[in-house]
């Protein structure tokens, strides 16, 4: 069985949303948190609605249901996503009247839009779609998961256009607590010179990415999703290698079948080791690229590298500024995404031209 | 994809107990697990009951093994998991390819409380150690890793249905030959962030919990962890002791109404256990005992009974609310329960609905009030509903 990734939308800190050209310039920041740039949200969401709602559910909402317009499917048949922290702004807001107003008069609403499951149960009302619904919330692998289980869905025969993606938002608190937690670079940057300067830190990032997923061919299709793979803890450089071979080996495929490697480089030293041993070990002839200086680097990235990836397939180039390297087909067919979320969960995706 | 899907082991730890053979003493004593508060540092102490774990963080923590400065719902999550494992003792355990699918909503919220008044004050401030639990994903990252389980973990946040969904997507795992064990289910601590969030939205009964009672007010929150071990029919096969039962059924459905109240008809509820029934093959009369979602409030019991009238009627099954014991766990409810819907099976248990007097005046039918055992159950449809609409019902059946 074949699974086709039929439309993707994407909000995040580039121009990626709507009608606009592919990657064609980058948007920079001159500090080390990128924030999405967000939409008018009136063509999603009541904006008497809204006026309620977090950027997170917004965003949900609103790259969910261009996903659906875009993939022309009025109801799909589940409703995932994937969120490593969730709400943080209603988290936040409810956590901190807590302690200002001592426990005594609070407000509901930021506890009530708090869930983690708030983004897939905002859509789901929107649509008013009674289908499977469910929210994963594990760290870096959060949008795997998720992905995991639209797979499992589609093979199952139990629903059809799946809708998934991934969310993020960042707020001052989290930005401030991950920054002393050391995931930041300490002096401000240019996210066009990630790459550039070896330190320690990344950039950090938000937004929000969505997925129809089905198994029925279409000219429409952007890309076939042929196989994903999560492995944990890998305790050497020969483990990782392993695992990625046997993923390579599981579905039949060389390195040098590949057109273009994109991995989840973030300019932090220590993260981006990782990929310099086994680049060179697996992929030396491969055209690479990267994208987390256009995103910054957050726990469900991986949803923007799918959306990269199927889109180079898709358009049939691959964005000058997400080239790492020199680029030997300029039409890439086969595309490996690999990231690895602080060495812990690495994640590959393997997507191909749809027939 | 129809390969079925055993019980192999059973781990809970709420306010009426720290394991299973605790839990099953309670219910014969009708030992309900609600009360003053006592741990949780809180202004409601005194006036909202809830049903705390009755054992305090380095009590806790010494029964898990870890330390106490970590967060509660770690502690809760371990412990229970652990009991989950050991039960099922598994032959060469290490050679299989084995999972760990958990489910909470605060993750380290009692250790971010904390926190949170320091950094209020000053962003620079606050214990770091202390903000590393806040993530859900945390919580299953330690215990899986205290198990010894590499080859698949996740997380599922559906609000009160959240473990029910862990326990499904665990058993899908196996289904679709990806895993051939998964320990499944959830955990999650009280902590204020829950306490003063349900109190905003008026539905903590100030006395004990009513559930299904013309006169109930509300919930008492409750804390634990409930998991249960799924295994592959290959794996059942290497057992030294016979499987508890298979989990037959499964749905989850949206009710798609409101961002927390349930639809005044059950749609979502309604669904997903017809769902369920559809998965198993089965039909309203073969169930032999319904664990409710019965959280209490005047909202959900009337919701969940409309559809179990529209569903069932003219007959009804024995059925339920073991919140009426062990408060609303949130994420951890539906592992809790499904441990109770099992142990039900096994034992032959219907557990009593604690505190009822008077049967709801738009519902046909009543919980029952006697803790009764030796019945013949075949099989318990457990229900799990949560904000965000969502709603998932599970099918334990007798093998």
């Amino acid at each position: 069985m074949k699974i086709y990734i039929r439309s993707a939308a994407a909000i995040t800190a580039q121009k990626t949303f709507g009608d606009v050209p592919f990657l064609t310039e980058l948007t920079e920041f001159d500090e080390t948190r990128l924030m999405a740039i967000e939409p008018d949200y009136k063509d999603y969401v009541d904006p008497k609605l809204a006026r309620r709602m977090s950027r997170m559910v917004k965003m949900g909402v609103a790259s969910a249901l261009q996903c659906l317009r875009d993939g022309q499917t009025e109801m799909p048949g589940a409703i995932l996503t994937g969120t490593a922290l969730g709400c943080q702004e209603d988290t936040v807001a409810f956590l901190t009247r807590i302690i200002e107003m001592e426990e005594e008069m609070l407000p509901p609403t930021a506890f009530i839009q708090s869930t983690h499951n708030t983004v897939a149960a905002q859509i789901a009302l929107s649509l008013k779609c009674h289908n499977y619904n469910n929210t994963f919330v594990h760290k870096g692998i959060s949008f795997e998961s998720a992905l995991l289980d639209a797979i499992m869905l589609l093979k199952e025969g139990d629903a059809n256009d799946i809708l998934v993606g991934g969310t993020e938002e960042m707020t001052d608190a989290a930005f401030k607590i991950l920054t002393r937690l050391g995931l930041y670079k300490r002096r401000p940057i240019s996210n066009a010179d990630l790459y550039k300067t070896k330190t320690h830190g990344t950039i950090g990032g938000e937004g929000s990415i969505f997925f129809l997923l089905n198994d029925k061919p279409s000219p429409d299709n952007l890309a076939e999703l042929v196989a994903t793979k999560v492995f944990y803890k890998p305790k050497a450089s020969v483990d990782i290698e392993l695992n990625i071979n046997k993923f390579l080996t599981d579905n039949s495929i060389n390195a040098e079948d590949i057109d273009l490697v994109i991995t989840g480089k973030n300019g932090d030293t220590k993260n981006d080791a990782v990929y310099e041993s086994v680049i060179p070990a697996l992929f030396s002839d491969n055209s690479l690229a990267y994208y987390k200086h256009l995103t910054g680097d957050y726990p469900v990235s991986m949803s923007f590298a799918l959306w990269l990836g199927a889109n180079i397939i898709k358009k049939g180039k691959v964005p000058a500024i997400v080239a790492d390297g020199e680029i030997k087909n300029p039409s890439p067919k086969k595309i490996l995404i690999y990231n690895h979320y602080q060495n812990s969960y690495h994640s590959l995706m393997l997507i191909s031209a749809a027939d | 994809m129809s390969s079925p899907v055993y019980i192999a082991g059973v781990g809970v730890i709420t306010a009426i107990g720290n394991n299973v053979a605790e839990h099953l003493l309670a219910f014969s004593e009708r030992k309900a697990g609600m009360g003053d508060i006592t741990l949780l540092n809180t202004k409601h102490k005194g006036e909202l009951p809830v049903a705390e774990v009755k054992l305090d963080n380095n009590a806790l923590a010494n029964l898990a093994g870890i330390s106490s400065k970590t967060s509660r719902t770690k502690m809760l999550s371990l412990i229970a998991a652990r009991e989950a494992m050991n039960d099922a003792a598994i032959p060469k355990f290490s050679e299989l390819r084995t999972g760990f699918v958990s489910a909470n909503t605060v993750g380290g919220m009692d250790k971010s409380e904390d926190f949170f008044v320091d950094f209020l004050a000053d962003n620079n401030k606050g214990k770091l150690r202390d903000i590393f639990d806040h993530e859900c994903g945390s919580i299953t990252e330690v215990v899986a890793d205290e198990l010894g389980i590499t080859d698949y973990m996740t997380t599922i946040s559906t609000a009160c249905s959240s473990s029910a969904n862990a326990i499904f997507y665990g058993a899908r795992l196996i289904k679709n030959d990806l895993l051939d064990v998964v320990i499944a289910g959830g955990a999650d601590a009280l902590a204020k962030f829950t306490l003063n969030g349900f109190n905003t939205l008026m539905i903590l009964d100030k006395e004990y919990c009513r559930p299904f009672d013309d006169t109930r007010e509300g919930l008492n929150l409750g804390e634990g962890a409930g998991y249960v071990v799924l295994v592959s029919d290959e794996v059942a096969k290497t057992l030294n002791k016979p499987v508890y039962c298979a989990l037959s059924g499964y749905n989850n459905s949206n009710d798609a109404y409101h961002q927390t109240a349930s639809s005044p008809d059950g749609t979502g509820s309604y669904m997903a256990m017809q769902g369920a029934l559809n998965k198993a093959g089965l039909k309203p009369t073969d169930i032999s005992y319904i664990n409710l979602h019965g959280t209490g409030t005047p909202n959900n019991d009337s919701a969940e009974g409309t559809a179990i009238k529209r569903l069932f009627e003219p007959d009804f099954p024995p059925m339920s609310s073991t919140k009426s014991f062990t408060g609303h766990t949130l994420g951890a409810s539906g592992g809790v329960e499904a441990v109770f819907s099992v142990l039900s099976i096994k034992h032959g248990l219907i557990y009593p609905n604690l505190r009822f007097k008077t049967q709801m005046h738009e519902l046909p039918f009543a919980p029952e009030t006697e803790y009764l055992k030796g019945q013949p159950i075949k099989n318990v449809l457990s229900n799990s509903f949560g904000f965000g609409g969502n709603c998932t019902s599970l099918i334990f059946s007798a093998v």
